[in-house]
């Protein structure tokens, strides 16, 4: 157990919580939409840092998360729930993903399997998770951002931070057919209308 | 629009996801209380300004922010290799002049 103070920093379910998303205005679902385009709020982010070369660090991240630091640029993977994620941010940073309020155990638990000098901050309320899905999502990302996002350069796993509109975005594929958005929160309003005017020509359906 | 190499990532990414950072490799005097005002001025304010071969510094401020470094030619703007911190280039003015190129 490391000397690290550590707080539960969710309010819990007796106070009310507004995703960044709480206040914009849903367009008509389109008939046939090409894209969908849906907001995962309230989702449990944490920035990890730390020296992967240390045997014991990989070992307690693999041992609370059940699932291998990736050590790959740009790589991104899920237990096998699917619900908990940790993605490749820098060599010593990471972006884990879990359900939102189980933030302060798994911060916990890490503080408990591991000494070493390494760093776990809660940054839930400072960004939002968007999927974008739909026959045209990709033609969406082609228009949002300089990344190559063609699948031959972006298969299923990977995951990079890159230009989104003219904000930053985290981009990533967790699966064939879906995409997602991470935005910082003060970006969310603009990203969400930026996405919701380029999906406008193929249709949209939008879930907040 | 340059495309850059980052080696943190181990992939090309656009210009705009980078921003230059000057000169590399400017080593701070090691005991600033004994160096004399025209050295630190020198190590605080004076850079190279080459027609050609120069080593610089570049952020990936919106991918992975890693620092690294570049040998560019400020001439044609050619990036000639890209290195992590702490490594030395391999491709210097004295090099390039050996090849008998540029
Ligand atoms: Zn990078």
């Amino acid at each position: 157990m490391s000397k690290v103070a550590i707080i539960d920093q969710c309010a819990g379910s007796d106070v009310r919580a507004e995703s960044p998303m709480h206040h914009v205005k849903v367009p008509s679902v389109a008939a046939n939409p090409g894209v969908v385009l849906e907001q995962k709020p309230f989702l449990g982010h944490m920035t990890l840092r730390g020296n992967s070369a240390d045997d014991a660090f990989c070992a307690a991240i693999q041992q609370v998360l059940g699932v291998a630091l990736p050590l790959q640029p740009s790589a991104l993977v899920h237990d096998a729930s699917g619900e908990n994620s940790i993605q490749w941010i820098s060599p010593d940073e990471w972006l884990i993903v879990v359900p939102g309020g189980r933030e302060f155990e798994v911060e916990t638990a890490l503080h408990q399997a591991y000494s070493g000098h390494f760093a776990i901050v809660t940054v839930s309320g400072g960004q939002t998770l968007l999927t974008l899905s739909g026959p045209n999502a990709l033609d969406v990302l082609h228009k949002s951002t300089v990344y190559d996002v063609h699948p031959r350069n972006f298969p299923v796993g990977k995951g990079i931070t890159s230009n989104f509109a003219k904000a930053t975005a985290i981009i990533r594929r967790p699966s064939e057919d879906v995409w997602e958005l991470i935005v910082r929160r003060s970006f969310a309003d603009y990203c969400y209308r930026w996405l919701v005017d380029a999906s406008r020509e193929y249709g949209v359906s939008v879930k907040v | 629009m340059l495309h850059i190499y980052c080696p943190y990532c181990g992939e090309h990414r656009e210009e705009s996801e980078f921003r230059p950072k000057g000169q590399a490799h400017i080593i701070r005097p090691k005991d600033p209380v004994n160096t004399s005002d025209e050295e630190w001025g020198d190590y605080l304010f004076f850079r190279e300004n080459p027609r050609g071969i120069h080593h610089e510094m570049w952020v990936h401020a919106v991918g992975c922010r890693k620092f690294f470094n570049v040998t560019r030619d400020t001439v044609s703007y050619e990036i000639l290799e890209v290195y992590k911190m702490g490594e030395q280039p391999t491709v210097t003015a004295a090099t390039q002049q050996k090849g008998g190129q540029k």
